[in-house]
């Protein structure tokens, strides 16, 4: 049994995976909680398409280094979250609509750029469902740093966050400065998905935002406990998606991400089977 | 209610701008607001002083709860002003507006005791947490309206009641003088609005200004200083049976509402229009 778990840990690659995977699922665990309690699911998978076309220019542009790719990566998160926000606020499209438009729209330009530079041998695959084995020391330290930043930035805006997704209007008369903290959500939502890029990709982030903190708040209803507890699903579920991964032979971010999801059908049918019981001995 | 006043001089800043001695309370002048594009109040002029208990009475779409949140710098005035102690709202932190029950997230993960809590947020300044003193000055405020026994529970454990008084009870936190509160009373039973008013009426013993959007004409006229009747225009300020007539209440209602004849003058049997 030891073993079977010391066994992968020789292998550099699969310790920096590990570390990576551990990391992402906290910083996605702490920022979902946010996006589950606002509704904004939505919202964080269109967010993580729309990176497509930066990812895209980063590769064309910087040759290929994944340092310089972050950083596109970034750019066109900020600009697409903050995009979707003046969009739908400046006409008289719903804001859901706006997403659709952005969201496929800057998706297609993505696969349109990748599609154009054969020469690079780029692996689409790798943008749409993440390579959390193919991490290098340097994407460990950076995932490490932004990661670790928008924690801090979470923790030291909980209680204006948390007022702010209670009620904006109390947020308004507490003079607190609703738009800047509004915006300033969107961006860590825009870091959070650049940060976990290589580990689930594009394709399957909003799994990583959503389903771990939907998982707590079924488990809690105290804001705290549920972040804590969507940090650690999140974090069990890449180290074992990892391993299995690594066994099973299967693509590692799918690995994660099918955790993820057994883990969150375990609990609610559990809650639902406790909830058929308990109105069974009622009546 | 000791606390109301301990809490003003205990943080020598109830208000982060200073209010005029010599100017009204709440003055509102030549207010136009529009919503959405399309104009939701004209032209409404009037003054409440200090401690009043006002009941604002139109039917739905009448603007209530847009005036509410113009006067608490939520929504732009379109044109005119709203003066609180002199100046504009949006230097105040002392207006507290509680939202229509439908309009607040039940299952939200947090408990009464958080909830009165975010009133001080605005007093406890960026990246500082609430200290032991913060908590327990939200507990003397859960105290005073009742809720003791529950302050640890998830906010879906309240009842209709219960939640209008955990939101005073924020209010309070907040060292809020003036409070609106949105059809806090629907949907209430007698004894539940009881227990509203009493604290209410407290509050307003201490200066607390307290405004109340309501449909229910008998209670507004009963247990209000003023009532206010609304529908986009003002079409009635000052005390309930002067603005409570026959004609006023037409102007406002419309075919909407039944009014009965009698010998001691109309009796209305209600707006037939918009309980939710």
């Amino acid at each position: 049994m030891i073993e079977l778990i010391l066994e992968p840990l020789e292998y550099a690659f699969m310790v920096r995976g590990l570390l990576a995977a551990i990391i992402v699922g906290v910083v996605c665990a702490m920022v979902g909680t946010y996006v589950v309690l606002r509704g904004m699911a939505f919202f964080g998978d269109a967010l993580a398409h729309a990176i497509l076309p930066g990812v895209a220019a980063g590769y064309m542009l910087g040759n290929g280094t994944s340092g310089a790719l972050m950083w596109w990566a970034m750019a066109a998160a900020v600009l697409a979250s903050l995009g979707i926000g003046a969009v739908s606020k400046g006409t008289k499209v719903k804001q859901d609509t706006a997403i659709g438009i952005i969201f496929a729209g800057t998706f297609a330009l993505g696969i349109a750029m990748i599609s154009s530079m054969r020469s690079y041998a780029v692996d689409l695959a790798h943008f749409l469902f993440g390579n959390v084995l193919g991490v290098s020391n340097n994407d460990l330290w950076m995932t490490g740093i932004l990661g670790g930043a928008v924690v801090l930035i979470v923790l030291a805006f909980y209680k204006e966050f948390m007022v702010l997704s209670f009620d904006p209007v109390l947020a308004t008369t507490l003079r607190l400065p609703t738009q800047l903290l509004e915006n300033l959500l969107l961006v860590l939502m825009a870091v959070t998905i650049v940060v976990s890029l290589q580990t689930v990709g594009v394709a399957l982030m909003v799994a990583m935002l959503v389903t771990p903190a939907a998982t707590a708040y079924l488990i809690t209803r105290r804001l705290r406990r549920m972040m804590a507890i969507a940090a650690g699903i999140a974090a069990t579920s890449g180290v074992i998606g990892l391993y299995l991964s690594y066994y099973i032979q299967i693509a590692s971010g799918a690995a994660i991400v099918l955790t993820c999801t057994a883990i969150f059908l375990l609990v609610w049918g559990w809650q639902s089977m406790q909830n058929q019981r308990k109105n069974s001995s009622n009546n | 209610m000791k606390l109301i006043e301990r809490l003003r001089k205990s943080t020598g800043m109830a208000h982060n701008i200073p209010h005029l001695d010599n100017a009204p309370f709440l003055k509102v002048s030549e207010l136009n607001v529009r919503y959405d594009g399309r104009p939701a109040l004209y032209d409404i002029n009037f003054e409440v002083e200090a401690g009043q208990r006002v009941a604002v009475v139109g039917p739905n779409g009448a603007g209530k709860s847009t005036l509410f949140q113009v006067i608490a710098g939520v929504l732009p005035a379109s044109s005119g002003s709203v003066a609180i102690s002199g100046h504009q709202p949006s230097g105040h932190i002392c207006i507290a507006y509680v939202p229509q029950r439908n309009d607040v997230d039940w299952d939200f993960p947090v408990t009464i005791a958080d909830v009165v809590m975010m009133g001080r947020i605005g007093k406890l300044g960026l990246l500082r947490g609430p200290k032991e003193a913060d908590w327990k000055l939200v507990h003397e405020c859960i105290d005073m309206v009742g809720l003791t026994a529950l302050a640890g529970r998830q906010i879906n454990a309240l009842s209709g009641g219960q939640q209008q008084r955990m939101f005073i009870a924020q209010a309070v936190a907040q060292e809020a003088e003036l409070l609106m509160m949105d059809e806090p009373l629907s949907g209430l039973d007698a004894p539940s609005q009881e227990e509203v008013f009493d604290i209410l009426t407290q509050l307003s013993k201490r200066g607390v200004t307290v405004m109340i959007a309501t449909h229910d004409l008998g209670l507004a006229a009963a247990r209000f200083d003023q009532a206010m009747l609304l529908n986009q225009r003002l079409l009635g300020f000052g005390a309930p049976d002067e603005i409570f007539t026959e004609e006023r209440l037409r102007a406002a209602y419309g075919g909407h509402l039944q009014l009965i004849p009698t010998d001691e003058g109309v009796l209305v049997i209600g707006d037939n229009c918009c309980d939710d």
